[in-house]
């Protein structure tokens, strides 16, 4: 009812909606800020309280998803419903890779974002969702340049790194937002008659390497996510170069949430100013336990996942 | 001509960009000691409360009331609307109370009812402002000597001024049309 009100109230006044401008403008409205994994409105609203600008609801965090095995899907609707409730900044979800139906799902139901995510497990391993077809924006994972281009070209208004989900380790974010940002060093320095030839090796689409090499960044928001624990953990990745940051298990799996949380969305602020980074970091209780990468079977990275 | 943005959360190097390409070099501001010896002040859009929990927690919403008496301009879009209104409708964190309006949170609904639209603001002259509007807020009631500035087609109010606070509902910041920061620019200096 609401909707086609607010569909005859576009018509009339000439609102337009679900266009590029604000589907990637509500990225860059997010930036600086942290987006929290939660899976209940309990969660929810300690992730708003402590400052974080929107919330990733889930059914299980990416850690428990690690543990329990099996197949990951998008989170049941109630809980995600419920979440939308608690509070009031924005809420996102995620789908399966290419699975479009729960993106239509997760668009009917409202949210504000969805990440097609690799936390989950994929449903087609050959095509992503073609993102264009929706009103609702999408943020999508990626670890280097080209891979971040095919899913802009897809249309995802927002890109994050991968780095590698539920472990506590940021070694993985750091080497994915490390591979984005000198790619587009390297490609604002590559002469116009070698842009083709690099399209070509990135597997990216010419025209997004090219808008790239004359604007010198990505046309879209790009957050820092996988194995981001510590406040320090946030601030590494914002001197990097991320926007942003999503801490999935950082939070929830922590001893001390809420203290935790609003530490790091002050470590995201105040990214520059080891004074501060280091006051928050105090008296936080424990981080989650951390996985070493090269313990994990090769088949069990969820990084992985995509392409 | 000293303009600070406000860098806690948001969209603040999005202003910092526009205010360049006016030839003014705009510093961020995230701790009280950074608004000395500004003339102006731009609050972006980002998430409201976000912003005011990282200006309670670091002291900057008394300072930016005392820089204010002292004569700072305040300019804010979306999230710097909501945060430089009287009245707000979250009790989690206290607005600035610069402006005389009381404005409505998320107004027109979620992330799928966010929209763009042509807006006529006779201050800026014939040609209309291209607005982009981000789950965005609205001013419910605007008192005083509160000017309203644009309005949409049903009426309601999206841009309002007061002496030497303006604030917008949606965001300039996003487009390429510098009329808003250029007004904001002469409200500073004073030349209007």
């Amino acid at each position: 009812m609401q909707k086609e009100l607010n569909s005859r109230r576009s018509e009339v006044m000439g609102m337009e909606t679900g266009t590029w401008k604000v589907k990637s403008g509500l990225a860059q409205m997010l930036k600086g800020g942290v987006i929290m994994d939660v899976v209940t409105p309990e969660h929810a609203r300690i992730a708003e309280e402590a400052g974080a600008c929107a919330v990733m609801a889930l059914e299980r965090v990416p850690a428990d998803i690690r543990a329990a095995g099996g197949v990951a899907r998008m989170a049941d609707p109630t809980i995600i419903e419920a979440i939308m409730k608690t509070v009031s900044v924005p809420v996102m979800a995620k789908c399966r890779i290419g699975h479009f139906v729960e993106a239509q799902v997760l668009e009917a139901l409202g949210v504000d974002y969805i990440d097609e995510s690799e936390v989950l497990t994929p449903a087609d391993e050959a095509h992503h969702v073609w993102k264009h077809d929706f009103k609702v924006p999408f943020v999508c994972g990626c670890r280097n340049l080209g891979e971040a281009l095919r899913r802009i070209g897809e249309g995802a208004a927002m890109i994050r790194t991968k780095g590698e989900a539920g472990t506590g380790n940021v070694v993985e974010a750091v080497r994915h937002m490390r591979a984005v940002m000198d790619a587009i060093r390297e490609l604002v320095n590559t002469p116009q008659e070698e842009l083709m030839a690099k399209a070509k090796e990135m597997g990216a689409p010419f025209a997004l390497v090219e808008e790239l090499h004359k604007t010198g960044k990505l046309p879209v928001v790009n957050f820092a996510a996988g194995g981001i624990a510590t406040p320090a953990d946030a601030a590494l990745m914002m001197q990097l170069g991320a926007d942003g940051v999503f801490v999935g298990s950082g939070v929830f799996k922590s001893t001390d949430p809420s203290a935790r949380a609003q530490a790091i969305v002050k470590a995201t602020t105040h990214y520059n100013d080891p004074k501060i980074v280091a006051e928050v970091s105090k008296n936080l209780g424990e981080a989650m336990p951390g996985l070493d990468i090269k313990q994990i079977p090769s088949d069990e990275l969820l990084a992985s996942r995509g392409w | 001509m000293k303009i600070g943005v406000l860098a806690s959360q948001g969209a603040f190097i999005e202003h910092i960009e526009k205010l360049r390409q006016l030839g003014v070099e705009a510093t961020p501001v995230r701790i009280p000691e950074e608004l000395e010896g500004l003339d102006g002040l731009i609050i972006p859009g980002g998430e409201s409360t976000s912003i005011g929990r990282l200006m309670r927690d670091y002291k900057l919403t008394r300072a930016i009331r005392n820089r204010v008496k002292q004569g700072m301009s305040v300019f804010g879009t979306c999230a710097g609307m909501i945060l430089m209104a009287g009245k707000g409708d979250d009790p989690a964190f206290e607005p600035l109370g610069l402006m005389d309006i009381a404005v409505r949170r998320n107004a027109f609904g979620r992330q799928l009812e966010s929209f763009e639209t042509e807006l006529n603001v006779p201050a800026l002259g014939e040609k209309p402002f291209p607005g982009v509007f981000i789950r965005a807020p609205l001013v419910e009631k605007v008192n005083g000597t509160v000017e309203v500035l644009a309005r949409l087609a049903d009426g309601t109010i999206v841009a309002a001024r007061d002496g030497k606070m303006l604030a917008l509902a949606f965001h300039p910041e996003l487009t390429d049309d510098l009329r808003f920061h250029q007004y904001f620019l002469e409200m500073v200096s004073g030349r209007e």
